[in-house]
């Protein structure tokens, strides 16, 4: 006779927004696994109707807080599809470094405060400061500067002001971009030193196979722009995104599952998908450090997506480097453009995986319709069976020593819970509801 | 590094930075000041804020007892709490439920942010029709709960302190913090935007170019960003202490901007805190009045 187990982790913990995991085991079998998003709807995409398109940079960057770039970028790419405008290569340069920005600051943060302290059983980025202070402090300063330039060329580092589609509302001036080149070699080597660290982390064997999707680009690390590529052989035009995606809706959660249209199959977006599919793109020094430290690609061990992002942050600082050094003021800051009825779409590379926006506008410059596909609703159903398989592993343990490992291994995904939910809370079991302070008051 | 040079320049930075030393130095044989960091529907950011705080963030942690912040740490300490910092605004049953239990186990409350101060972006749900949201964003609406409104946290329970933002300023929220550790209120200014302007000497977007801008209603903290970047104010912190806002828009309406983008430009971040929601809904029947007058000409 076998007995019913429930574990549930109320509130998951080192995540933004919220969300919270149920599984059920019946004896050594796995009855169900739910990850589930209670994260209150905020209804973005009905309220963008409407809205004069001028707007949509400023209102999707609310959608996160961590990654309010990925929103702005996508938002304006897909617009200025619609428009019928395309920015030139000062533009573009701009907008990767904006994009490098973000990817220092996210990718800094989620390695040395939420990540890492897996590694070594601590609670927080702060408790694992008291073992590592270098390496923590190393970490912090890291992510300073990735906000630094987000300051500087964005006007502040959570929302920035300075995104408008056609381009930017202004350049910055040479000087302003020349004063951050020191802070930018001195990340180069810390992003080499905090790799080298990270990949040195003792990794569970977890090598799972799965479908990974990212952009990819004729000659740079993808970013703005590029086909949509897979492992097992899928390459598209962004057009066609929402042929070969589509998103259903669960009981469990306040999200949007993304699934493969063909075989309604799971699939996995990020950095380990990036560098799988990109690993030669990569600048000079993150090739030769992923060299150095044996990191081989494919890699489809979860956890390893800490050294993916490490590698990524060495690519941001040195991409970011050499914008900051060939810089030169332009004009205008931003293309003129006149309304038309239109639709169009973009895809580009948050830090935590693939975002799709898709606009509809009309020609007096008003939203008529908007879709927001972002990368956690994506890895959704990825991180369920990933933990199907991962539960075998680590069911024979305590309840709270098999939520831990659950939490973990969700962890290494960076999911970001309130981008996910387009997006709400529920659920149809109403006992998910009593949790967060509950427990802790 | 020369970081603050005009575009990234706060003036109110330097008065306001609560910095790592004094906090640091607050006296450690008493026990620590316990912290706690609620969310409710939001974006993350504000708290974001906390964790932005580089140079501060670990003595920080040494000054105060971060006893429950589920997006920082794993350890989650019960109640009661000395400190709790509310992001986010009410749009669930179960979280004006929740709201009441954060009162009852905190001492003070602050509230951080647009959303928890005027109920966020979100709140433009509060002018339309809820089961048309639903409708367009999710395919299978029974899933989903909620409640028709977004509203502040202060509609719900008693707010001790209210910091503004969409998001707010980090060098604040420290300030804040550091008060409340030394058992004081903070003391933040609460003139216009406008003012700030004038201060760090950048020319008036509004006059020079002609771009309407809510500087003149919109609470002081950013540290006036956006006319320095060639865009106008958009009201990020919300509405300044007795703003005139039907001097601004008529203003606005008189020298050429049209109803039809001052009403997004009020309806924003902060649209439902109530200046500006009074703003916004007198343009929006103004313009109304304007358009039924008008029709007949038009036949
Ligand atoms: S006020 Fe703005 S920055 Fe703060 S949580 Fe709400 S949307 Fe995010």
């Amino acid at each position: 006779m076998s007995e019913t187990r429930s574990i549930r982790v109320e509130a998951l913990t080192r995540v933004e927004g919220e969300g919270g995991l149920h599984i059920r085991l019946n004896g050594s079998e796995i009855e169900d696994v739910q990850l589930s998003i209670y994260e209150p709807p905020r209804f973005f995409e009905g309220f963008l109707r409407g809205r004069p398109l001028e707007d949509v940079p400023d209102i999707t960057a609310r959608i996160c807080g961590i990654c309010p770039v990925a929103y702005q970028m996508s938002a304006v790419h897909a617009l200025e599809s619609a428009l019928g405008v395309s920015p030139g290569p000062e533009i573009r340069r701009l907008r990767r470094l904006l994009y490098c920005g973000e990817w220092i600051e996210s990718h800094g943060l989620h390695m040395h405060l939420l990540q890492a302290p897996d590694f070594f059983g601590a609670a927080s980025g702060i408790e694992l400061a008291a073992r590592f202070p270098k390496e923590v402090n190393r970490g912090l300063q890291l992510k300073k500067h990735g906000n630094t330039l987000l300051e500087v060329l964005g006007g502040r580092a959570i929302h920035p002001v300075n995104v408008a589609v056609g381009g930017f509302y202004k350049a910055p001036s040479r000087d302003q971009l020349q004063d951050l080149i020191p802070s930018f070699e001195w990340g180069l080597q810390a992003a080499i030193d905090a790799t080298r660290w990270v990949a040195g982390f003792d990794f569970p064997d977890f090598e799972q196979p799965c479908e990974m999707v990212s952009l990819q680009h004729p000659d740079e690390y993808p970013m703005n722009e590029g086909r949509v590529v897979s492992v097992s052989g899928l390459s598209v035009d962004v057009a066609d995104y929402e042929r070969e995606f589509v998103e259903s809706h669960v009981a469990h959660s306040t999200a949007l599952h993304s699934l493969r249209t063909a075989d309604q199959s799971s699939y996995h977006v990020g950095p380990l998908a990036r560098i799988n599919l990109n690993r030669d793109r990569l600048c000079d020094n993150a090739k030769r450090i992923a060299d150095e430290i044996g990191f081989e690609t494919p890699c489809f061990n979860r956890f390893k997506a800490i050294i993916a992002r490490g590698l990524e942050v060495i690519h941001a600082f040195d991409e970011g480097l050499a914008i900051l050094k060939d810089y030169q003021p332009f004009r205008p800051s931003r293309l003129p453009y006149s309304y038309r009825n239109g639709e169009g779409c973009a895809a580009t590379e948050a830090p935590r995986g693939l975002i799709y926006h898709r606009y509809r506008i009309t020609d007096d410059g008003k939203i008529a319709e908007a879709k927001i596909v972002p990368p956690t609703s994506q890895n959704q159903r990825q991180i369920e069976l990933d933990l199907i398989q991962w539960l075998p592993r680590v069911m024979g343990e305590s309840d709270q020593r098999t939520a831990d490992e659950c939490e973990r291994l969700i962890r290494s995904y960076d999911p970001c819970i309130s981008c996910s939910t387009h997006f709400l809370k529920l659920t149809v079991d109403r006992q998910s509801d009593e949790r967060g302070p509950k427990v802790s008051l | 590094m020369k970081g603050n040079s005009s575009n990234s320049g706060n003036p109110q930075q330097g008065q306001h930075s609560a910095s790592a030393g004094t906090l640091a130095a607050s006296p450690r044989s008493r026990p620590r000041p316990r912290l706690a960091v609620f969310k409710f529907a939001s974006c993350d950011g504000c708290q974001l804020s906390l964790l932005d705080c580089e140079d501060e963030l670990l003595a920080a942690a040494e000054a105060v007892e971060i006893a429950y912040f589920p997006e920082a740490s794993s350890r989650m300490e019960p109640g009661p709490y000395d400190l709790a910092l509310v992001e986010g605004s009410i749009t669930t049953p179960h979280d004006a439920q929740r709201i009441q239990e954060v009162r009852r186990c905190s001492r003070f409350v602050v509230t951080i942010g647009a959303c928890a101060t005027a109920g966020g972006i979100q709140s433009l749900k509060n002018w339309a029709h809820h089961e048309d949201y639903l409708k367009w964003v999710y395919a299978r609406p029974e899933f989903i709960s909620t409640l028709a409104t977004s509203t502040p946290i202060a509609d719900h329970i008693r707010v001790d302190y209210e910091l503004r933002g969409c998001p707010i300023n980090r060098h604040q929220l420290l300030e804040v913090i550091l008060a409340f550790v030394r058992g004081q209120r903070p003391k933040l200014a609460t003139h216009s935007v406008c003012l700030d302007c004038k201060l760090k000497g950048t020319v008036c977007v509004e006059v020079a170019q002609g771009i309407p801008c809510l500087g003149p209603i919109t609470h002081t903290g950013c540290g006036a960003i956006c006319p320095t970047y060639d865009r106008g104010c958009y009201g990020c912190f919300g509405p300044a202490a007795q703003p005139n806002c039907r001097s601004l828009t008529d203003h606005c309406l008189q020298t050429g901007t049209s109803a039809s983008t001052l009403l997004p430009l009020l309806r924003n971040f902060n649209g439902y805190a109530p200046e500006f929601r009074e703003a916004s809904n007198r343009v929006e029947a103004l313009s109304a009045a304007a358009a039924s007058v008008k029709e007949p000409i038009d036949e």
